[in-house]
């Protein structure tokens, strides 16, 4: 049954998809769940729909597109709410939609039907080639490569940033470079949940990684695990059922958080008595 | 011969939204002192510890800390901050708390190395939580968390500890361990201390400087309350004359 599955290439890569992706998802997700800032993600990954419309109008890959446009996304958002005292929500909120909005309009502009606009939206597993494969990947070994070597300096600025600034870092900086790595991975995440529901994969892993985590490191792990799991699952099922693959993985994501959520509460519940 | 102030505010005024919350501060602490500054709430006392630290600026005045400007020597500067102000359920144990006092002995992209552990957990054992060092913060009563947030500043080796409200909502006893572990480490550091805690830190403290929002601040007994207040607390006293209404700490001790 695996044998046969693991013969067609399309399966073949999105295995690995799920697998790469689930390394970003893992790592950089611990951030976003610790230091809380689950919306700002949701709105680059929105903002990052500008840069789909960009590179379809611009006939290059979009992914080429994305890459600056979320970049950009990132370090704007963050310098908005930090510097410019722009609150936080209202910043994220205007970015989400005028990404957005640019993104319909370029698609619009240019003639023709735009036949896989769904898949950055909602994310096709299955229709991953083999050199976005490869740009997973590089991207993968950028952000393991950069949390390496901030560990430390990542760890001050989620745990508490005041405390970091008196340390003498340069907190500002640091964070502009935590939400460039969360635009990277929504990139990467964009083929295999889209845009929509990058924050779920981007938060759920996570969040049940830190309810049985004592460290972050330990933390990072267990989500990997968790999201390759859930992406795993997710592409099965929807193999077997022939539905949506990102949505899949997303219910399963979901259902995974409701329950150990539920056990927790068992847990704590037949403890107190 | 005159020894050179670790902290210097010289007429500090400090506004924040259009409300003056220091106003013509001149303070000066030196080696080896160990300042409490008491006050009512909003009075600012949190403000000048910010200041000191660099991360608010003040309006008009000056302000130096080992002659230079706040800020400038984090590897000096050890601070704890009111433990509200960050996540209980963040996954990281006492251990890695208290490392995280390195950082300002570090570089970037430097990473921990053995001393800094051994370091860390010298402050540790100073702190009387070498039992607990595994343990995540989120398991940790109130005292607890506080003295490891001590370590994490102690970690730092630093020459000027700045303490916010150490003794805030934690138990008689607590507080009294936390001040004797104060007591113990105000023979080798210099230590100021923000505190609503009138009652206790009178026996621990060498100088006590109340602050309230608008205020002046007397470096030594030039005020005409001095003498009052000195007989007041057994010791010596940096009285503060206010413009407004007398503050309630100094009429009910």
């Amino acid at each position: 049954m695996l044998q046969e599955i693991l013969a067609f290439e399309f399966m073949r890569n999105a295995l690995l998809a799920a697998i790469l992706s689930s390394v970003a998802c893992g790592i950089i997700g611990t951030y976003v769940v610790v230091k809380k800032i689950g919306f700002i993600s949701g709105g680059i990954a929105h903002t990052a729909f500008g840069g789909i419309g960009l590179g379809y109008y611009l006939g290059i890959n979009p992914l080429l597109g994305v890459i600056p446009f979320s970049l950009f996304a990132a370090v704007a958002i963050g310098l908005l709410s930090k510097k410019a005292k722009v609150a936080e929500d209202s910043a994220i909120g205007a970015f989400w939609a005028v990404g957005m909005a640019i993104g319909v309009i370029c698609i619009g502009l240019k003639p023709g039907y735009a036949p896989d606009l769904f898949s950055y939206l909602f994310g096709n597993i299955l229709t991953v080639p083999t050199v976005d494969l490869w740009m997973i990947l590089s991207l993968d070994l950028f952000i393991i490569g950069v949390v390496w070597l901030l560990n430390k300096e990542f760890l001050a600025i989620s745990f508490d940033e005041e405390y970091a600034t008196v340390s003498g870092l340069k907190t500002t900086a640091l964070y502009l470079l935590m939400l460039c790595l969360i635009a990277l991975t929504v990139v990467i995440m964009m083929r295999v949940v889209g845009i929509v529901m990058v924050i779920a994969l981007l938060t759920i892993p996570a969040a049940i990684a830190r309810m049985f985590s004592r460290s972050l490191p330990g933390m990072m792990v267990l989500a990997v695990v968790l999201s390759s799991l859930f992406s795993l699952c997710g592409l099965w099922f929807s193999y077997q059922l022939d539905i949506a693959s990102g949505a899949t993985i997303i219910i399963f994501a979901g259902l995974a958080f409701v329950l150990a959520h539920a056990w927790r509460m068992v847990n704590a519940s037949l403890t107190a008595q | 011969m005159k020894k050179e102030p670790i902290i210097e505010c010289d007429r500090l005024s400090l506004s924040l939204g259009g409300v003056k919350v220091l106003d013509s501060l001149t303070l000066s602490v030196y080696d080896g002192d160990f300042l409490a500054i008491i006050g009512p709430n909003g009075g600012g006392k949190t403000t000048l510890l910010r200041v000191i630290l660099g991360l608010e600026k003040c309006s008009t005045g000056s302000v130096r800390v080992f002659g230079g400007a706040p800020g400038g020597f984090p590897g000096r500067v050890g601070y704890v901050p009111q433990r509200l102000f960050f996540d209980r359920d963040f996954p990281i144990s006492i251990r890695e708390l208290v490392l995280m006092g390195r950082l300002s002995n570090k570089k970037l992209f430097q990473h921990y190395n053995k001393r800094d552990r051994q370091i860390a957990d010298e402050a540790i054992c100073t702190a009387g939580l070498e039992k607990l060092s595994e343990r995540r913060i989120g398991d940790l009563s109130g005292g607890e968390l506080q003295r490891a947030l001590i370590a994490r500043a102690l970690a730092g080796d630093p020459e000027l500890l700045l303490l916010d409200e150490p003794t805030a909502s934690i138990d008689p006893q607590m507080k009294t361990t936390i001040y004797d572990l104060m007591e113990h480490l105000k023979e080798k550091l210099t230590i100021v201390l923000v505190t609503h805690d009138t009652g206790t830190i009178s026996r621990y403290v060498t100088r006590i400087a109340f602050l309230n929002v608008t205020l002046e601040l007397y470096e030594s007994g030039v005020s005409p309350k001095s003498e009052s207040l000195s007989s007041l607390y057994h010791y010596p006293v940096n009285p503060v004359v206010h413009h407004s209404p007398v503050s309630r700490t100094i009429d009910h001790p």
